[in-house]
């Protein structure tokens, strides 16, 4: 299977042909892949060399003139990098972007620790008014890019991951899906987690929703699901964990209620290895998730 | 030379600025900071920017962008003199209810095209407005920015300075208000700096209206130009 990265500048491709108010901006990183888009729209294909705040500050200016722009690089180069540019020339100026990274929390463990992210949706989320989409796969990555794209002059963030559940799921931009109904506790699963969730809780009696658009959170359907399941609730997401726990407990805030945040820890492994090898340093595999779901939730067995 | 602007009934000339700046500080002698850009602004909004308060959302519109945001009283004063914002917010400068901060935000001040006052970050949105025109075919407007020379050492001015004129982004000008404020700085450095990038340089008194104009209007065929306009030493 291909990965979501793949399907990031055909997709793209695809838009700046369609829409002439879409202007790609690249710091080298990806552009091998609008070889042939750049020969047709040389204007709207831009690589500003390796200048990650160059690439964030002309996206903005891009913006100012009524454009929207694409801003695309790996995650610690996008976000973490070029932050100030992020909340200032996006943010403060009043205009949007379409900010796609790769690489994620650690999809290049070899490369080490200058090339992951478990940070940048917390760090993102210390600013105002970004959507944010955690597709779970290559299918589910594309939907949300369009979505991204066009959502007006909005600032949206695509967390583009080589980690992929076997299978898409009919995502919307906006809502977390139930994949599973149980009286016990919520589990909510965010993008490429959902398959690790899933088998981490057959046999348990847990909710378990299904989130690709994290930012806005669906507060409304984390509530609906404690209304049958209890307000016992388990958040598993692919970046640090706990990122998105104030905004379970905002959505929960006027009934009792406990919320364990699983992720990506916070101290560096430094380690290098596989994907798999760093989700069960951080207790993100299938059996770790299990032992520490049902701990916390009490969750029986189903008969 | 055209000295006097009408808005209304209303006449501003360049001998008016140090009365309307005085109406921000209540004291009608300025320090260096506040106004060593006055004469660069003038010389731009009085002769050079095609810009109006009746087309502040145009499209084809010249772009200023007041990078060196902070002393932002001789920007708010030509801003009123050429009626862009009313004479009457003047005087409620940086108080809560007033549009006008000490560091400017475009949200909130007529003809203000970015918010500025973290430094840095206004020469890299100007190569974007300039490739975002570009890109949509309008080949009139131009994109001025204004920076200060400390405001250079800031690594961001760098990478767009390297990369405008490789691209040969010839609507892209860069006014440095060069009163020698930065540490470190190599003397000759800030004109050599822009050259080797492959800018059109000009470095000129920075009080002298009859040099700026000169300046800002010389042909750079094929490259951004930056005009380096010397001024009085932050702590002469």
């Amino acid at each position: 299977m291909d990965t979501m990265r793949d399907r990031f500048a055909p997709v793209v491709s695809r838009l700046l042909d369609e829409d002439p108010r879409v202007v790609v901006v690249l710091a080298e990183i990806g552009k091998d892949g609008f070889t042939e888009a750049r020969r047709r729209h040389p204007d709207r294909v831009i690589n500003v060399g390796i200048r990650e705040q160059l690439l964030v500050g002309a996206g903005a200016g891009l913006a100012l003139t009524g454009l929207r722009p694409v801003l695309h690089t790996f995650a610690s180069f996008l976000v973490e990098r070029p932050f100030e540019q992020v909340k200032l020339d996006l943010g403060h100026q009043d205009v949007g972007a379409v900010l796609v990274s790769a690489a994620a929390s650690f999809d290049w463990p070899a490369g080490g620790y200058t090339h992951m992210s478990p940070g940048d949706v917390a760090l993102l989320d210390t600013l105002d008014g970004w959507t944010m989409h955690v597709p779970g796969h290559p299918d589910e990555a594309e939907t949300l890019l369009r979505h991204a794209v066009a959502a007006g002059d909005d600032k949206v963030y695509v967390r583009l991951s080589v980690q992929s559940n076997a299978r898409r799921r009919a995502v919307d931009g906006e809502r977390f899906l139930t994949v599973r109904e149980g009286r016990a506790g919520v589990v909510v699963a965010v993008g490429p987690l959902l398959d690790p969730v899933l088998e981490a809780t057959e046999g348990l009696d847990v909710t378990v929703l299904y989130a690709t658009t994290v930012r806005p959170f669906d507060a409304v359907a984390l509530r609906r699901a404690t209304e049958t399941a209890g307000t016992d609730v388990v958040l598993v997401e692919p970046y640090l964990a706990g990122t998105s726990t104030a905004a379970a407990n905002d959505a929960l805030h006027d009934v009792p209620h406990r919320v364990l945040g699983l992720g990506v820890g916070r101290p560096e492994l430094r380690r290098y290895g596989s994907v798999d090898e760093h989700m069960a340093a951080h207790g993100l595999d299938a059996g770790s998730l299990r032992q520490r779901i049902a701990e916390f939730a009490g969750a029986p067995a189903r008969a | 030379m055209t000295i006097t602007t009408e808005r209304g009934s209303q006449q501003y000339a360049y001998t008016d600025l140090p009365r309307l700046m005085g109406l921000m500080t209540g004291d009608e002698k300025h320090g260096p900071a506040a106004t060593s850009t006055l004469d660069a602004l003038w010389v731009l909004y009085d002769r050079v920017l095609r810009v109006a308060p009746e087309r502040v959302d145009e499209p084809g519109r010249d772009r200023f962008l007041l990078s060196k945001g902070h002393g932002p009283m001789a920007y708010y004063a030509v801003l009123a003199a050429k009626g862009f914002l009313p004479v009457d917010w003047l005087p409620d400068f940086g108080s809560y209810d007033s549009p006008l901060g000490h560091h400017p935000d475009r949200v909130l001040v007529p003809g203000a095209e970015i918010g500025s006052g973290s430094l840095g970050h206004g020469l890299p949105i100007a190569v974007g407005t300039a490739l975002g025109l570009r890109a949509q075919g309008l080949g009139e407007p131009r994109v001025w920015v204004l920076t200060g020379d400390a405001e250079l050492d800031e690594g961001s001015n760098h990478e767009a300075i390297a990369y405008a004129g490789a691209a040969g982004l010839e609507r892209l000008h860069t006014i440095v208000i060069d009163n020698s404020s930065a540490t470190h700085a190599l003397t000759g450095g800030i004109a050599a700096r822009f050259e080797a990038a492959g800018w059109a340089t000009t470095t000129v008194d920075g009080h002298d209206h009859e040099a700026l104009h000169a300046a800002f209007t010389a042909p750079h065929e094929g490259r951004p130009l930056a005009v380096v306009a010397r001024v009085r030493p932050k702590d002469a």
